[in-house]
């Protein structure tokens, strides 16, 4: 028996005009675990798409699992699964309604055919899938009601039932804190040790570097090669990804004025944060990082009113302030751009105009109350070339463009209202690297200015390339304070993980 | 299971308190009325609520689904026309004609509301608004709004069936209404398509997430079709049984009696967006609004007040709901804070 599992040649895909995946060979070696990196547009959902079923490739493809040679033209995604392939999507695809027990047997209601079910037997199923991988999930519960780290054991146990032979998973750490990564990769492991091949699709160098054996880097729909992960690291796998070099360089501290913009003291919210003490300078970008769940946009949206806080002082250009809504925080010239951009930075459906002027509509009203066409335009135009949006019309819907515009959109909405203090959440999740460097360019701009920034960011390297100061939150307090100067990369990792 | 460990699931279990507000309004109810609190009134409750009860049963289905249909009285209502003009004008037409016409026809138009929502794709509600006027609309041009009485005998005798007969102290006899069976029997079904059949279960998990029930594979046209067709002929059979209750058939009788259905069902539990709630929720829903009407008709209230009231409890049960999540949620932190 070969040890190859799967192996695809001479893989395209054409979608109107555009070149998904250009001549793209994949191979995967049976119980390895594989990582698929790329950037949005690489390929590597198409490719995924290709292995699974869901999308034939072009003639001339050749597709071989277990060394058997596949028709291209007849491999459906019932085919993949039959074949023992099962991916699991960054939706999970659960019913949140139904139990752990009734999500994870669900297949043997449509496959089996029996118009009767069995309860004695689904609760057998499904103990057993969890007993197979030793994790510890009521199985009475909704599954509506795990958090997204349980929910992903429960969607990986449904995966187990029927011949599992290889498991895809897209992005399955992006809402996990690490110890729930921990305990997905240990499950991985096991699968591992059971003879199945798991492939990941992620974009995160630790954990890429963690658990893969072996590492696939698609570009513009080619593969660019196969890595050992112990050959890579940001720069080069950054390089990879984008054909591009992104320097990376320290910013510098000794321009920032002295002047205090806002100082918080002691703020503290039951259940959210405690005792949170810290200054901010005009013109200075203060990061604030940590583990998912330090409560870090608890405490964001508290100084933006949305959350307010308990106990504690919030002091602005020296006088002290309070912030019982945003509507005051506003008032107050600060700025608040959300972690989830799609729900709570943008209304989707409206155009960029719309979006942009939507923070400043009071000010752009005539003697008649009625919005001043004069002033609107001018407003949209000023933020369009101040953040350089790049848009083929203004009002094109905001959900038509890219990630990084989309992005500048929500900047540009927050800097016509002329804030002093500017909270970024996460401000370039989901977008790609190229992208991402371009928006950090622009907040450094926005610093220069004169703007007091908040920085909140998971990703290490991000946070010491880009900010003056560093605060680490852990468990709803601040752990440390330092100057991005006294930093380094291994340093932050150490406090931020492990204290 | 312990007794304690199902009593303390019991009591986490929404309808509990359903089932507690209704045992205190009853309780109220008795004090001003002692005729409420009898057998003979509980069978004469459960005898005229066997209509909506049915309807309610359909509506749940449709709702787990996903789904949402508000012709179904439109539905009934032409079946039940139908099945009154040809008994009426044909006497000696026996019993099984008489409940296929109305079945029949309420499966054909749930049948066509199936097909609109899946082959046109819009939103279940607006093709339902669409199915209730046209259906309406075309019953009231045919009938010309005449009403119709004077049924066979057989007709007649068949509503005044009970079970269980007992006397009343003042000598007159009553019981258990067969209408009443009838419901219970419909109900016992739903329940067991529901939980013990994979069509039941596949109705949920649509109800629940509908792009994943598709990754699976389920056959969505053929639940909506299912859901759709069962509420038609749970509408026909309702309609024989408002028939069968009332010894007249007018076109405009069961109009306008949806939101009443569609709001004994979500004060039972459940959920307009799909995926959740249950028989027994359903029953209270029916239950409440069921004892709270009845209670106020001993009261001699008037019949405009006790819409008032059913409003101001549907509101209050929704709050309390609210009211709960809200509380549950303030409970559990974002972060665990290190104290």
């Amino acid at each position: 028996m070969s040890d190859t599992f799967l192996e695809m040649k001479h893989i395209s895909k054409l979608y109107a005009g555009v070149q998904a995946l250009d001549d793209v060979s994949f191979s995967l070696t049976r119980g390895e675990i594989h990582c698929l990196v790329g950037e949005n547009g690489s390929g590597k959902s198409t490719l995924i798409k290709v292995i699974s079923g869901v999308v034939n490739p072009e003639q001339g493809a050749e597709i071989i699992i277990e060394g058997q040679r596949l028709s291209i033209d007849h491999f459906s995604s019932k085919d993949s699964i039959d074949r023992g392939i099962h991916v699991i999507y960054q939706d999970l695809s659960l019913f949140p309604n139904l139990t752990v027990r009734e999500n994870i047997s669900f297949n043997v209601h449509v496959e089996r055919g029996k118009k009767l079910v069995n309860w004695r037997d689904i609760n057998a199923i499904a103990k057993g899938a969890i007993g197979d991988i030793g994790i510890d999930i009521e199985l009475e519960r909704e599954v509506g009601t795990l958090s997204i780290a349980d929910q992903q054991l429960v969607a990986i146990c449904k995966a187990l039932i029927g011949e599992l032979k290889l498991l895809i998973m897209d992005e399955p750490t992006s809402s996990l804190t690490k110890n729930e990564v921990d305990s997905l990769f240990s499950v991985v492991k096991k699968l591992q040790k059971r003879g199945i091949t798991t492939l990941f699709v992620s974009h995160k160098l630790n954990e890429i570097l963690e658990i893969a054996e072996r590492v696939t880097v698609l570009r513009d729909g080619k593969c660019v090669g196969v890595y050992d992960p112990d050959e890579l690291d940001h720069e080069k796998l950054t390089y990879l990804m984008t054909g591009k070099k992104i320097e990376y360089i320290k910013p510098d501290t000794s321009s920032i004025s002295r002047e205090v913009l806002l100082e918080v003291r002691n703020l503290s919210k039951k259940g959210n944060f405690k005792n949170i003490s810290f200054k901010l300078y005009r013109g200075e970008i203060l990061g604030i990082t940590g583990l998912l769940g330090s409560g870090r946009t608890e405490l964001a949206l508290a100084i933006f009113g949305i959350n307010p806080a308990e106990k504690g002082q919030i002091v602005i250009d020296g006088k002290a302030v309070s912030i019982k809504s945003n509507k005051d925080a506003i008032h107050q010239g600060i700025g608040y751009v959300p972690e989830d951009r799609l729900e709570l930075g943008l209304v989707m459906p409206q155009s960029v105009s719309n979006n942009i002027i939507i923070t400043v509509l009071q000010d752009l009203l005539n003697s008649l109350s009625m919005l001043d066409k004069e002033k609107r335009n001018s407003a949209i135009q000023r933020g369009i070339r101040e953040l350089a949006i790049r848009v083929p019309s203004v009002d094109s819907a905001v959900m038509t463009l890219s990630g990084g515009n989309q992005q500048r959109v929500v900047l540009a909405k927050w800097i016509s209202t002329g804030p002093k203090i500017l909270i970024l959440d996460e401000p370039t999740v989901g977008i790609d690297v190229a992208a991402k460097s371009s928006i950090h360019h622009i907040i450094k701009q926005l610093a220069a200015q004169g703007i007091g920034i908040i920085f909140i960011s998971d990703e290490i390297q991000e946070t010491l390339y880009n900010c003056h100061r560093i605060l680490v939150m852990r468990k709803g307090r601040i752990v440390s304070e330092s100057q991005t100067s006294e930093m380094t990369e291994e340093k932050l990792f150490q406090i931020v993980n492990v204290g | 299971m312990e007794i304690s460990e199902f009593a303390r699931r019991l009591l986490k279990r929404n309808e509990i308190y359903l089932l507690f507000v209704i045992i205190a309004l009853a309780i109220m109810l008795s004090l001003f009325n002692p005729n409420f609190m009898t057998l003979e009134n509980l069978f004469d409750i459960l005898r005229s609520y066997s209509f909506m009860g049915i309807l309610a049963v359909g509506v749940l289905t449709v709702l787990l689904s996903g789904g949402i249909d508000i012709s179904f009285t439109a539905n009934a209502t032409v079946a039940q026309y139908v099945m009154a003009y040809l008994l009426v004008n044909n006497p000696e037409m026996n019993i099984f004609l008489a409940v296929l016409i109305p079945c029949s026809i309420g499966i054909a138009l749930g049948f066509i509301n199936a097909s609109l929502i899946y082959y046109l794709n819009a939103p279940p509600i607006i093709i339902t608004i669409s199915t209730l006027n046209v259906y309406f609309g075309v019953l009231q041009f045919i009938s010309g709004g005449k009403w119709l009485y004077n049924f066979p005998v057989w007709f007649r005798n068949f509503s005044k069936l009970t079970v269980i007969k007992l006397v009343n102290p003042e000598g007159i006899p009553y019981g258990l209404s067969i209408l009443t069976i009838i419901w219970i029997a419909i109900v016992l079904i739903t329940f067991f398509i529901l939980k013990y059949t994979t069509l039941g279960r596949k109705i949920y998990a649509m109800g629940g997430n509908n792009e994943a029930a598709k990754r699976s594979g389920l056959n969505i046209l053929k639940l909506q079709m299912f859901v759709y067709c069962f509420m038609g002929l749970l509408a026909g059979i309702a309609s024989i049984i408002q028939a069968l209750l009332a010894q007249t058939v007018a076109p405009n009788a069961i109009m306008g009696r949806e939101l009443e259905v569609i709001a004994a069902v979500v004060l039972g539990g459940a959920s307009l967006a799909g995926g959740r709630g249950s028989l027994i929720g359903t029953l209270l829903g029916v239950s409440l609004i069921a004892v709270v009407s009845n209670g106020l008709t001993l009261m001699r209230v008037s019949s405009y007040w006790q819409k008032v009231f059913i409003g101001l409890i549907i509101i209050i049960s929704v709050s309390i709901t609210a009211l709960q999540r809200k509380a549950v949620a303030r409970r559990v932190a974002a972060v665990d804070v290190e104290e």
